[in-house]
């Protein structure tokens, strides 16, 4: 599997090792200390901030919970950070989609370039990429003045939001399926050429089932890429209270007004949708491990 | 130098090997030879200290080394796909094991380099000396696992199938090579294969697995002309097999009647084995043979190799002299007569 | 083809160009007034500092973890395991005041730094605890493959020829560790460098102390200073590319070295 320096992780799953034969491990003593200090560190950093967020959310009660949540600023957060989402996921997809089949089905010049700038959006700080945004649309920016005049509002709006989120995320589907697409080889596909397949029956018929897994990896990735976007979106969106605030600025808000547990309550909703995409993202590896693309990728890496 | 008490080990349900028993004197060149999964490269592990026996011992040189693991045995192991480091030159890999040695009998550098340019020559790879694993072909990383292995003087050198991952030419290479170098040496050596054209070529006795136990051992001429058992005579080399019946002492096979003495007039079923170049072949009936077509003739250097179809279909494998063949003048589809000069018999009780 | 080709110029490329753009939209001189400005040039300080030293940290805790993941048993390792990957789906947000309210002098981490004087918050050492945070993954998945794919006829063979345990691990193993562990390494330290939702909170941001260049970024936009801001932004960004190509090259280096 290819990673470059920029890039991110695309389906790790750990192999599991047979047992150890005598006298070629570490001595007992020595295996007692480092997994002491791996479970030290990890649940140092790991479990207990995860525990504390539901034990701040919920240490007034269950009731001031769910008034947190249900509050109109907090639930017009959720109502943009899903619609953000609803927009930003399909366009990624596709995208990524698209840049996979170009990538891996044919050769051409500035391929490289191709996918450097695909893992472009990993070297970049978040705030960077909404700073971006803001100089192109934003009153002073390259379009301000152009879209000033049509009355046309993309920063500190909603798709300004979305187009930063875009920025953040769409890299996630893109190299999943890429990695996917290129240990699969062209094979396949090219057999269902001389046998008669046009592009898209190609595409629907022998490309598609042979990424299906790898493809809802990369959409699971950047869903909770877009939900959970903090640094761009708050450059871009201005934090207008109630109208561009998404669920993670809404968390800084009412943590920077001293209301804890509210934002523990809020941001509790987050560190859920975290947990569901681990959960769902250990389920699709073993699945895929098991099927075609992975079990393809498994034989080319032995 | 090796001794093999009583070993068993199994894994879950698989019994690897079966109350094993095996000495090596010094010296000698042993081959462990038999299908995939007879036990033999578990064998040769539990030798090396890198697999543990359920039960029974191992000694080395005349120590108890059951207990010892592989880095106290003082063994030199080779692995079919050289295991070389590929992060370190051919020099550094040979030197390892002297590198690696307690401070206290550690050689110096002036004595490391000594002694692996010494095996490096050796091995006829002085040139190499300062090229990476990646750099070499299969023949040559294999000189170099065998360099390795021997720069720390081991008391015995044990390979697993060391040619098994090289191809047919490089393999006859480094087969005459290694029997050259045993024979300067003089060490103490066991290897696993599953080619018995390996086995036979370059062991002094050979070992014949099958299912965790042993089926024969003995000299390759013993295997090759004296099989202990069926499956040994089918294993090595190829064989014609006739099915037949014991009655009143003698086997009988058709036309063919070979004397089989038996404690008692007891009918038993009776399996003849004949090796292809113990079959004669004539244009007449002489007698105590059975008549055949030619379907197949081809020339195999000073032999020719003839496939018959027999009576009832049964092929025959024979092989005859080039001149011997020539003189016949036998053409495919004409008929010829075989008869076995020897028949190793093997009888079955009737089930 | 042409679509994506299109998605990306717009999505990413121009947008990009707009900083090299706007940072020298007022002029050389304004640039360099700008990056080299002492409030400025503490906080690249403070951000390469503070992300090598988490990059680090990762680097050796990780390699542990990825060690004792792969090839120990023990009970919950699989849970643990599908954890690894928890700061990287974590919003940035969550994280920041999670780490923040642990490590403050009444949080259940920091009541014990307290009594020895240790800040854990709006210092140094809080950047680097939350850096530490979104980093560790990176080590840890990165190595766990190639922990994996060891050939254990390697091990094997270095033992028969008289290695302990240790000069096997220290000669044999780890050498063909490291590319991997580069890459890991750089992945977190460039991670780091960019990072703002988890820090923010935790730094405190005070000016030439606690200030970290993305957060100092947001400052000048809040001021107006576009042009400040884009010209930050872009030697962040020079940053970033430089310690990505140079990881590239070293990892492509010792990956050749080892003949893959």
């Amino acid at each position: 599997m290819e990673r470059t320096a920029a890039g991110v992780l695309t389906m790790s799953a750990p192999t599991l090792r047979p047992p150890p034969r005598p006298g070629l491990t570490e001595p007992a003593a020595v295996r007692v200390l480092l997994t002491s200090v791996a479970l030290l560190f990890l649940v140092a950093f790991l479990f207990v901030p995860l525990a504390f967020i539901f034990v701040e959310a919920l240490r007034q009660g269950w009731g001031a919970y769910v008034a947190a949540i249900n509050e109109p600023g907090a639930r017009a957060a959720i109502w943009l950070t899903l619609l953000v989402a609803a927009l930003t996921v399909p366009a990624n997809a596709l995208f990524g989609l698209t840049a996979a089949w170009a990538v891996t089905k044919f050769d051409f010049r500035g391929k490289r370039l191709l996918t450097t700038l695909i893992d472009l959006p990993f070297a970049v700080s978040p705030v960077v990429a909404g700073l971006v945004f803001v100089q192109l649309f934003g009153r002073r920016g390259w379009f301000g003045p152009w879209l000033f005049e049509h009355d046309i509002k993309i920063i500190f709006a909603l798709p300004g939001i979305v187009l930063a989120t875009i920025f953040v995320s769409f890299p996630f589907v893109a190299r999943e399926l890429i990695a996917v697409m290129e240990a699969s080889g062209r094979e396949e596909e090219e057999a269902a050429g001389l046998l008669g397949a046009n592009g898209w029956q190609t595409f629907m018929r022998v490309t598609l089932p042979n990424i299906k897994w790898a493809l809802l990896s990369g959409v699971i990735l950047c869903t909770a890429r877009a939900l959970g976007e903090f640094g761009a979106v708050s450059v871009v969106s201005g934090r207008i209270r109630g109208e561009t605030t998404t669920v993670p600025i809404h968390v800084e808000i009412l943590y920077n007004e001293y209301a804890f547990q509210a934002s523990f309550a809020v941001a509790s909703l987050l560190a859920v949708v975290a947990v569901v995409t681990l959960v769902l993202q250990t389920v699709v590896e073993r699945r895929s491990r098991q099927t075609g693309a992975g079990a393809a990728e498994a034989a080319v890496q032995a | 130098m090796i001794d093999v008490r009583n070993v068993t080990r199994s894994f879950g349900a698989f019994h690897a090997i079966r109350n094993i028993s095996l000495s090596v004197p010094k010296g000698q060149f042993l081959a462990l030879l038999g299908p995939s999964g007879s036990g033999k490269t578990t064998l040769l592990r539990i030798i090396a200290g890198l697999d543990r026996a359920d039960q029974g011992a191992v000694f080395i040189g005349g120590r108890d080394a059951t207990a010892e693991g592989a880095r106290g045995r003082n063994v030199g192991f080779v692995f079919q796909h050289y295991a070389l480091f590929r992060h370190m030159s051919v020099f550094e890999n040979v030197a390892f094991g002297m590198r690696v040695k307690p401070r206290a009998t550690r050689p110096s550098e002036a004595r490391i380099r000594a002694r692996v340019d010494e095996l490096l020559r050796l091995v006829q790879l002085d040139f190499l000396a300062g090229r990476l694993p990646s750099q070499l072909s299969g023949g040559q990383r294999q000189r170099v696992a065998l360099a390795r292995a021997l720069a720390v003087e081991p008391a015995v050198l044990l390979l697993d199938e060391p040619f098994g991952a090289l191809d047919a030419k490089v393999r006859q290479e480094l087969r005459t090579w290694l029997r050259r170098l045993h024979d300067e040496i003089g060490l103490t050596s066991v290897f696993v294969t599953h080619d018995q054209e390996e086995a036979l070529e370059l062991a002094d006795r050979v070992v014949v697995f099958n299912g965790g136990v042993i089926e024969q051992d003995g000299t390759p001429a013993e295997v090759v002309d004296h099989p202990a058992s069926p499956f040994v005579a089918t294993f090595i080399g190829r064989v014609n097999v006739f099915h037949g019946r014991i009655e009143s002492g003698k086997a009988r096979f058709g036309a063919l009647e070979v004397d089989h003495p038996t404690p008692e007039h007891s009918e038993m079923r009776a399996e003849g084995y004949t090796r292809p170049h113990e079959l004669d072949v004539t244009r007449e009936d002489v007698g105590g043979g059975l008549w055949a077509t030619l379907a197949h003739a081809s020339p195999a250097g000073a032999f020719v190799k003839m496939d018959l179809t027999g009576p009832d279909g049964k092929l025959l494998h024979v092989e005859i002299a080039r001149e011997q063949f020539d003189e016949l003048a036998v053409l495919q589809g004409e008929r010829v007569y075989v008869r076995p000069r020897r028949m190793r018999v093997f009888a079955r009780a009737e089930e | 083809m042409a679509f994506t080709v299109v998605y990306l110029t717009a999505i990413v490329l121009v947008p990009l160009l707009t900083l090299p753009a706007k940072s020298f939209a007022d002029g050389w001189g304004y640039f360099w007034q700008t990056v080299v400005d002492p409030r400025v040039v503490a906080s690249y300080r403070l951000t390469v500092g503070a992300s090598f030293v988490a990059a680090l940290v990762n680097g050796v805790l990780g390699f542990v973890v990825a060690w004792v993941l792969v090839r120990y048993r023990f009970p919950g390792r699989r849970v643990i395991d599908a954890m690894i990957d928890l700061p990287f789906a974590l919003p940035t947000a969550v994280a920041g005041i999670t780490l923040t309210s642990l490590y403050a002098p009444t949080g259940w981490f920091g009541q014990y730094l307290e009594p020895y004087g240790i800040q854990g918050v709006y210092s140094p050492l809080g950047i680097t605890i939350a850096l530490i945070f979104i980093g560790l993954p990176f080590v840890v998945r990165t190595l766990q493959p190639v922990i994996a794919d060891l050939d254990v006829e390697l091990e094997e063979v270095a033992t028969s020829l008289g290695a302990s345990r240790w000069q096997v691990v220290f000669r044999v193993i780890l050498p063909y560790l490291y590319p991997a562990w580069l890459i890991g390494f750089g992945m977190a330290f460039a991670r780091a460098i960019g990072e703002y939702g988890s820090v923010v909170f935790i730094a405190g941001n005070m000016p030439m102390r606690t200030e970290i260049a993305s957060l100092l970024i947001v400052t000048k936009l809040t001021q107006y200073d576009y042009v400040g801001a884009a010209a930050v932004a872009f030697v962040l960004l020079i940053l970033s590319f430089i310690l990505l190509l140079t990881l590239n090259a070293l990892q492509g280096w010792s990956a050749r070295r080892l003949g893959y």
